[in-house]
């Protein structure tokens, strides 16, 4: 194997490990309660932004940073469900996709308000701007912790759906909440927590792609948040295999699209990546492995 | 006892509940009949919760414990007791049986109660011990209905509320279903609310049973009072 072609396959799995982690937030909130959280994409960029101050004020060991902001996103995510969606709880659908989008811009605002719209670059810890050679390619340590660090949170958090009581309770909710009430399932605590969860593995993205790509700005959450969507989508909305897989898709797709065409398409890599969406829509329109949703009675 | 006093329920704009009055003793088995639209699915709703009770008042007493129904959440009524076993049975049919069943004791804490709750309708459903770990929408209509009966057993009743448990069951099936009743409450003493457009079961079944005519009870008596009167023959009996 050339080692430019191993150096795009590491690219791919790295970029796509992004967009699952975020994808994954997407499916479960939509699973749950059948909403597009379009806020969603914001909390990379809180991750980011944490990421970057925890770095500079330098209290903190960069092994504990992880962690921080992991429980940082919980928290954002949480928080978005109580302030902006709980308060609409009952409400037509279409009223839930507003306030989330109001959600999205207050917060890329109120970041533009207090960090500026000056994008920031900086350092991620030493250890992670590390690079090895595998076959004759150079390759960045970052880009190989990225997918297995996601690996490890899409096994983490299967099994807690597929094991766990709030993962039970989870799949009934998602399935059919009128029921899932009689077994005094309470649904608001079920979406705060998808929500906070959902949160916490948007942030992490936003760390790796802090450092991934070295710049960080109020605005950076909306283009991965649109692409993690579309994963989802691709994936097929609600399965979590299908986030994790459309994210890879969407990353190798890319990743392939800039890395094998001469440079002068490049930037067109966006425009390739939403009429890759509308292909398989056209042949699948479920998505890879979503079900077909039967109307609920 | 669960006790109904003129229990008013508004949907919309409108009234659907216009004066309830029920009285069930603890370990009986009561049936609530009637047409279409009438309010019997929207009575099971106001007495476990789901639905906002306009006026009256809805009293369970067990065991020297009276809970006020209307003033009660939702989930605090289900740990106190009271199970709604819906109409077409809404199980969760992506899930496996088992977790149908574990779901029935979401609120329980007692890992040892529950398992063995489990086994105890394992044992009074072999069909459902067979296949524990198979999805339950896969399972026929009937067998279905054993598992809804099932959860809601998972759930330690004290007062189980049952909507159409015959809706969609081959006759043969139905028989079964409603044997598997009567044997639950004369064995566990489980006190019932049945709404049954199967009238004639039903009050074969019952210890007492409720006529229910566009939202208020115009008849009630025992189950055999009812089966005997011309009256309810007519309207309910007859066409079956």
């Amino acid at each position: 194997m050339s080692d430019y072609l191993i150096q795009q396959i590491v690219n791919g799995l790295s970029l796509g490990s992004l967009y699952a982690l975020v994808a994954i937030g997407f499916s479960l909130i939509y699973g749950v309660i059948r909403l597009v959280n379009f806020a969603h994409g914001d909390l990379l960029m809180i991750g980011a932004f944490m990421t970057f101050g925890l770095v500079a004020s330098d209290m903190v060991p960069w092994a504990v940073i992880p962690l921080l902001v992991l429980a940082g996103g919980f928290l954002a995510g949480g928080l978005i469900e109580r302030i902006a969606f709980r308060s609409i709880s009952g409400a037509p659908m279409i009223t839930g996709f507003i306030v989330t989008l109001s959600a999205s811009i207050a917060i890329q605002n109120l970041a533009l308000i207090l960090l500026g719209s000056q994008p920031r670059n900086f350092n991620f810890p030493e250890v992670f701007r590390m690079r090895f050679p595998i076959g004759g390619a150079d390759v960045a340590l970052i880009d190989l912790v990225i997918p297995a660090v996601t690996l490890l949170c899409a096994l983490a958090l299967t099994t807690f759906i597929r094991k766990t009581r709030a993962g039970i309770a989870i799949r009934a909710v998602a399935e059919n909440p009128f029921a899932a009430q009689l077994m005094g399932i309470s649904i608001g605590r079920l979406v705060f927590l998808v929500f906070a969860v959902g949160g916490a593995l948007a942030a992490l993205a936003g760390l790796f792609w802090s450092g991934k790509y070295g710049q960080i700005n109020p605005l950076m959450g909306f283009l991965p948040g649109l692409k993690a969507f579309l994963a989802t989508i691709i994936g097929g909305v609600g399965s979590l295999p299908g986030a994790i897989a459309g994210g890879y898709i969407l990353g190798f797709s890319e990743i392939a699209f800039v890395g094998f065409l001469p440079p002068e398409y490049s930037g067109y890599r966006d425009a390739f990546v939403f009429g890759l969406l509308i292909l398989i829509l056209l042949v699948r329109p479920q998505g890879l492995f979503g079900e077909v949703e039967q109307e609920r009675a | 006892m669960l006790r109904v006093e003129d229990l008013h329920v508004t949907r919309g704009r409108t009234k659907v509940l216009q004066g309830i009055n029920l009285e069930v003793e603890a370990g009986e088995i009561a049936t609530l009949i009637g047409a279409n639209g009438a309010g019997k699915t929207t009575t099971l709703m106001a007495l476990s919760g789901l639905l906002p009770v306009a006026g009256g008042r809805l009293e369970l007493t067990t065991e020297g414990e009276t809970i006020d129904i209307g003033r009660t959440r939702a989930v605090d009524l289900v740990r106190k007791g009271i199970v709604h076993c819906p109409e077409g049975r809404q199980i969760f049919g992506r899930l496996s049986i088992e977790e149908n069943l574990q779901l029935g004791a979401y609120l329980s804490d007692d890992r040892a109660r529950i398992a063995r709750s489990i086994s105890e309708i394992y044992e009074r459903f072999p069909i459902l011990g067979e296949r524990r770990t198979m999805k339950a929408g896969n399972l026929s209509g009937g067998e279905q209905m054993m598992l809804a009966i099932g959860r809601a057993l998972v759930a330690q009743p004290k007062l189980l509320l049952l909507d159409e448990p015959s809706l969609g069951l081959a006759p043969q099936i139905t028989e079964e279903i409603f044997g598997a009743l009567e044997d639950l409450n004369r064995e566990q003493g489980v006190t019932m609310l049945i709404v049954e457009q199967n009238a004639m079961l039903a009050l074969e079944l019952a210890n007492r049973a409720f006529v229910i005519e566009t939202g208020r009870i115009v008849l009630n008596g025992t189950g055999k009072e009812l089966l005997d009167d011309p009256a309810v023959f007519e309207a309910y009996l007859g066409v079956g």
